[in-house]
């Protein structure tokens, strides 16, 4: 009887359907790595951009925001294989990059153990964190989901402000103390040994991304974030794999931390407060949920945007409007919010999204010969 | 004895504060399920609106029948500015509940920082009548006026919200839609003035407990909403999404909490055991004290 059944023939994609081979078609998969080397070798240009950044390129300054540019992509990464690619909506994510941030500063300047130590100590404190936490926020879904977990985060930024044990140093924050540091990561010269820690935790970052994505793991999360119910129709536990994809962002953001930590010289309570998970939040829809490369950009532009922004509210050219309009444009986060507003209503798909969207625009200009 | 009341009454002075921001939260959630995050600023809008009028509005002043003058000018600009929100931003993303609560995010960065932008990052002094600057003798605990006022303002409030839900027509149209809103629809009454209205009275009640807050606080930031948002957002859960009776239980139930641990506890600790009150309420009662039914 099985004899009889005829194996269909592989349905024909019609032509239309593919498209064809663009001019960028056999570059496009070198693209990132060719990105990674300009970035690997910007440090030895000396290239002044006026307008973009203060000082050459490879001026201490630069590269300082360049760096933590690219720990805030890697952050918008992790936190996007929550939000875009699992549909979780976590508000308190801020709290495993501090746990990052601040473990590995009380670790270094209270207990004064070697760095080493301290960073392996920390990431597996965030992870056990984002473990613990999340198997107990996952037993609630959707926006009481959200709720638990900004709850979660508002104890971390309690515990931090109100400086129990004399830890966290309170309201002050907790200056890193570099005596125990290996030399190469202290001091003003070094700052190019820290952005190329900066660089490697974001290619980390979205390599592992990448990585799980296309694992079968990450088919069951974007299933998850399409429609649970059918994942769980299948037989498989949905709040398990859930709290993987937490459990695993959540540690990528307390390496985050202990880099940015390195990076900024100390902690700071505000790295705590519920705004920073509300700007990754911002960063992941700026740039495309659910992208490769959308939450990495959107990251870098807001980070870049929210320092370049505050010398561009005090310049000339906005002083000379109208105190209407040149003292909100001195508001990075009005600027910033602003642009989140509109990109939620006219580009639902981010950065990522922008060239399919101007597509049919483009193809009304003429074409070049 | 009197520490005991003085704590009694200063905690329900913060549960009034509490109930004011989180009734109007819980009513837009239960109708509309929208989650809003820019209901900070609507506190925010209320207390500076309030501030200002009692400067520079004719007829409003600092003090007694000028200060309510001032005080109702800051609800109207409360209920206005949450009006047009709703309106403009939130009734074209209906049925999109991911996307409004993004936009309600980028509005309360967007709004905290416009309000920064026009009245500075520093505190103002905010007016205080002579009145609420007194303390009354309550069974021998001296108990600042202003935690009273607060605590009459949330009863009024209260007795309010439950008479408008109950005995009024619009109460009735925004008790069903809670309940079953493609239901409603499906009879032919048009929601989603519902929606414009339940905004605007959460819209007000904020901005009165922006006023009011200003009063208690002494002073009145920009970045004031926010805080006490994430507490309103607390009690919005225990209480049960979209019950205004909720609500009120859990306020008084988180204000008192807080006040007596802290109080007797390590400062900050009264804060935790809120958190803590709600991940117990979750694990138990996923659906809050009242689930998602607007009892009236």
């Amino acid at each position: 009887m099985t004899n009889s059944v005829v194996d269909a023939p592989p349905a024909k994609v019609p032509a239309e359907l593919t498209p064809p081979p663009g001019r960028w078609h056999r570059v496009r998969p070198w693209l990132p790595l060719v990105a990674l080397v300009v970035f690997a070798v910007l440090p030895y240009s000396t290239a002044h951009l006026p307008g973009f950044f203060e000082g050459p390129l490879n001026s201490p300054g630069t590269l300082q925001l360049l760096a933590i540019c690219l720990v805030f992509g890697g952050l918008a990464a992790g936190y996007d294989l929550l939000f875009g690619r699992t549909g979780m909506l976590s508000f308190g994510h801020a709290l495993y990059f501090a746990a990052g941030v601040y473990g590995v500063d009380i670790l270094v300047t209270r207990a004064g153990l070697p760095l080493w130590s301290a960073a392996l100590l920390t990431v597996t404190g965030g992870a056990t964190l984002a473990a613990l936490l999340g198997a107990v926020a996952l037993r609630t879904a959707g926006i009481a989901f959200a709720m638990v977990t900004l709850a979660f985060a508002q104890v971390g930024a309690i515990l931090v402000a109100r400086d129990f044990g004399g830890l966290t140093g309170g309201e002050e924050g907790l200056p890193l103390d570099v005596s125990g540091l290996p030399a190469a990561l202290v001091g003003v010269t070094n700052t190019v040994n820290l952005y190329w820690l900066a660089l490697a935790y974001l290619t980390l970052v979205v390599f592992v991304v990448h990585r799980v994505s296309g694992s079968p793991t990450g088919r069951v999360l974007a299933g998850l974030r399409d429609d649970e119910r059918r994942i769980g129709v299948l037989g498989l536990d949905p709040y398990r794999f859930k709290l993987v994809a937490f459990t695993l962002s959540g540690t990528l953001a307390a390496t985050g931390g202990v880099i940015y930590c390195l990076l900024v010289g100390g902690a700071s309570p505000h790295i705590t407060s519920s705004e920073l998970t509300l700007s990754l939040l911002v960063m992941v829809v700026l740039g495309g949920p659910g992208t490769r490369w959308g939450p990495v950009l959107g990251g870098m532009l807001y980070m870049y945007l929210d320092h370049r922004l505050t010398a561009f509210g005090s310049s000339s050219a906005v002083d000379a409007l109208p105190s209407v309009l040149s003292r909100p444009l001195s508001q990075p986060l009005f600027v910033l919010g602003t642009v989140f507003i509109l990109a939620v209503y006219f580009f639902p798909g981010g950065l990522a999204g922008l060239a399919d969207r101007l597509g049919p625009l483009r193809r009304l200009l003429p074409r070049r010969p | 004895m009197g520490t005991i009341v003085l704590l009694t009454l200063t905690g329900l002075g913060l549960a009034a504060l509490y109930f004011l921001v989180a009734s109007g939260l819980a009513l837009v959630f239960g109708l509309a399920d929208v989650l809003n995050f820019a209901h900070g600023l609507f506190l925010g809008v209320g207390a500076y609106a309030t501030w200002w009028a009692a400067g520079n509005l004719p007829g409003a002043g600092p003090d007694g029948l000028g200060f309510v003058l001032a005080a109702a000018f800051g609800v109207v600009a409360g209920a206005v500015v949450a009006m047009l929100v709703e309106l403009v931003m939130i009734r074209p993303l209906y049925s999109r509940t991911i996307e409004q609560v993004l936009v309600t995010v980028g509005l309360s960065l967007a709004g905290v920082a416009l309000l920064q932008a026009t009245w500075g990052a520093d505190p103002r002094p905010f007016p205080r009548p002579e009145w609420t600057r007194g303390v009354t003798e309550i069974l021998g605990a001296k108990v600042p006026n202003s935690g009273l006022l607060l605590i009459l303002a949330a009863v009024v409030v209260l007795g309010g919200l439950l008479a408008f839900l109950r005995w009024t027509r619009y109460g009735l149209i925004i008790r069903a839609g809670v309940e079953n809103r493609e239901m409603v629809t499906a009879l032919g009454i048009d929601v989603r003035k519902a929606f414009t209205l339940v905004f605007a009275i959460g819209g007000a009640a904020a901005a009165l407990a922006g006023a009011l807050g200003g009063i208690y606080f002494g002073s009145v930031s920009p970045g004031q909403g926010g805080s006490l948002l994430i507490f309103a957002f607390i009690v919005v859960v225990i209480g049960g999404m979209g019950s205004v009776v909720g609500a009120a239980y859990a306020a008084v139930a988180v204000g008192l909490l807080q006040q007596f641990v802290n109080y007797y506890g390590t400062s900050g600790a009264g804060d935790i055991c809120v958190v803590a009150l709600l991940a117990v309420v979750l694990l138990l009662r996923p659906q809050g004290i009242a689930g998602k039914v607007a009892t009236a």
